[in-house]
């Protein structure tokens, strides 16, 4: 208890994150016999979506920028990690394993496009930065749907706007333009969203509370003084760039190996929307606010089943009350008012 | 690289840095903004440990000078030798990775990072630990922020703010704002300190304590410092040789016992006398 009194207010928080999300996996496990199927089957939707949550935090709230295009990695990562799954197949049988490499080859092609989108996107601010993104996830979406791959004996065929990849004996397409992938191996598991989650945070938390991690924030603080004291703003705006994008792709390619079919059109600017929803909900910079607010605002669709075709609707009033209340400064001040009580007390026992 | 330029006659170098190169020279320094002549013909020497102030009315280009060493600007004429060195096509980084740091007239921090990581943030260029390294701990990791963390509790007591190390730095009173500017422009371990009004806002007592901790600057880091500032009290008492602007160009230049009974700085700053 010592211990954790000597550690940072951040520190702290970055602990009570990992647990919490560690409590919840157990819970969950324990309680998996008794869960209804429909939320059992949201379980990795929702593992995928807290990765993209808190790697989209990464860039809005720690780096600063408004990005629309995050589900434009997360297609990325959905799609070349089933390639890769796809091809593995023979070669490594243990699925754990062929996951992993997978969201690691999701992850690669998401950090490459981001390099790539980040070489234009970065030397803009502000609103032009955020259109740009958004024209970069459209742009994405349609080269997917479009984009036909197949897998026969002498290795991958690609080819774009129309099916001439002329495979041989035995191949398969495993992405069909407009039709997406079918037929995609079922391999992502709970447990897997878990690890994911846990690999997630880790990469943030470190980076942010390092040498990167200050640089970055110092950039959003203030840019001009930045440069005045050597930071090297495109080096460090890309760093936290790439890794958010390279994060999302994972999250991709662990969302898309837990649907038999999957098209590029499930990643549109909804998508991206929706996840930002999630960041400023939570709270810019705060990554536990970004994996509750991911959590609860994916369950809540399902948990408002009974509302039938009302179903949306409700759910927008919801979003709308609950943006409405954390913003309140009544509220807060009356909340603040309940921690300091709280913490005044805890010191109060330690005097004694 | 580096080459030695002959010192000029009219420079301010105090006698103990005569001998040593001098850590600044401006030479025929100019900018212009579309016609605008901000900043015409300065030519400007410092020593290796001077004190030097750059005065002058509002909008005589002091600031743009300053703008124009830390290549927030890039001159459209003459020359500005960092040690000999010639800072002709760096940036802004690359010229404070070469020596020169600076405050701002209007506060510049790091407001959501604590004090201590704002002087952290500042020892960027002393660190070598790359980003996996910082991601997965490793050894070189924990060496250099423990050597970072100590440096800067250290240059933070200077000042003798230590106690603040973890408070916000958007949360500080406006003259340990002003201090921490100093101390994070500091810890980029320059050999030229440029301060931009850094008394602008302070009352009597706080004036005086800065004064104390430029010439503690100076004698501890063996640095120099140019300094803009309209309290010509401090200027006078610990400028060693103040350089006036008006219009964008050096009107005189010298000693503080020179410059208070130079005629021009007079009209500069007080009008011409109506003639009878």
């Amino acid at each position: 208890m010592a211990y954790f009194k000597k550690l940072g207010k951040t520190a702290r928080r970055n602990y009570l994150t990992y647990g919490l999300v560690i409590l919840a996996f157990v819970i969950l496990q324990v309680m998996m016999g008794s869960l209804s199927s429909s939320l059992k089957g949201m379980l990795v939707p929702i593992c995928a979506y807290v990765v993209m949550a808190v790697s989209l935090n990464l860039t809005v709230g720690i780096l600063g920028e408004l990005s629309l295009g995050h589900a434009g990695f997360m297609s990325v990562g959905a799609f070349m990690g089933v390639v890769a799954a796809a091809s593995l197949q023979e070669i490594i049988p243990f699925a754990p394993v062929r996951l992993a490499i997978s969201m690691v080859v999701g992850a690669a092609f998401a950090a490459v496009a981001g390099f790539l989108i980040g070489i234009p996107v970065l030397r803009l601010k502000g609103d032009y930065l955020a259109i740009v993104t958004l024209a970069f996830g459209e742009i994405i979406k349609t080269i997917f749907t479009n984009l036909y791959v197949g897998l026969d004996g002498s290795g991958l065929h690609m080819s774009l706007l129309e099916d001439k990849t002329d495979l041989a004996e035995g191949g398969k397409l495993i992405i069909a333009g407009p039709m997406g992938m079918g037929g995609i191996q079922k391999i992502s598991t709970f447990s897997a969203g878990f690890v994911l989650v846990m690999v997630t945070l880790l990469i943030v938390f470190n980076l942010v509370k390092s040498r990167d991690g200050r640089a970055i924030m110092a950039i959003r603080d203030n840019r001009i003084a930045a440069e005045s004291i050597g930071i090297n703003i495109t080096k460090y705006k890309m760093i936290a760039f790439v890794t958010s994008a390279a994060l999302a792709g994972a999250a991709g390619t662990l969302f898309a190996m837990n649907y038999s079919t999957i098209v590029a059109t499930k990643f549109d600017f909804n998508t991206s929307i929706l996840v930002l929803v999630f960041v400023v909900l939570g709270g810019l910079g705060n990554m536990l606010g970004s994996i509750i607010a991911a959590a609860v605002l994916t369950i809540l669709p399902e948990a408002l089943r009974q509302f039938a075709d009302y179903r949306m609707l409700v759910y927008a009033i919801v979003l709308i009350l609950v943006m409405l209340a954390t913003n309140n400064p009544t509220l807060r001040a009356y909340l603040d008012r309940f921690k300091n009580k709280f913490r005044r007390r805890n010191s109060k026992k330690e005097a004694v | 690289m580096a080459k030695l330029v002959p010192i000029p006659s009219d420079s301010l170098i105090p006698e103990r840095d005569i001998n040593k190169a001098p850590i600044l020279e401006c030479i025929n320094l100019g900018i212009t903004f579309g016609g605008l002549k901000a900043v015409e013909d300065f030519n400007l020497t410092i020593g290796r440990t001077e004190i030097a102030g750059l005065i002058g009315p509002n909008g005589a280009g002091k600031t743009t000078v300053f703008n124009l060493l830390t290549k927030v600007y890039q001159p459209t004429k003459g020359t500005i030798l960092l040690d000999g060195m010639d800072t002709h096509g760096m940036d802004t980084i690359k010229v404070n990775r070469a020596g020169i740091a600076r405050t701002f007239q209007n506060i510049r921090l790091f407001q959501d990072l604590s004090v201590v990581d704002n002087v952290k943030t500042a020892m960027d260029n002393q660190m070598h630990y790359n980003m996996w390294e910082g991601i997965f701990r490793l050894p070189r990791y924990w060496r250099e922020e423990r050597t970072a963390h100590e440096r800067a509790l250290e240059l933070l007591s200077l000042f003798h703010m230590e106690e603040l190390a973890k408070v916000r730095a958007g949360s500080l009173p406006y003259g340990a704002q002003r201090r921490l500017e100093i101390v994070r422009a500091l810890a980029t371990n320059p050999s030229l300190l440029l301060l931009d009004e850094p008394a602008a806002g302070m009352n009597p007592s706080e004036t005086a304590e800065l004064m104390e901790n430029i010439r503690k600057i100076r004698d501890t880091f063996q640095i120099a410092v140019m300094l803009i500032e309209h309290d010509m009290n401090l200027v006078m008492n610990i400028c060693e040789g103040i350089c006036v602007l008006n219009f964008g160009r050096v009107i005189a230049k010298g000693s503080p016992e020179d410059i208070q009974a130079n005629p021009a700085v007079i009209e500069a700053y007080l009008g011409k006398k109506k003639e009878a």
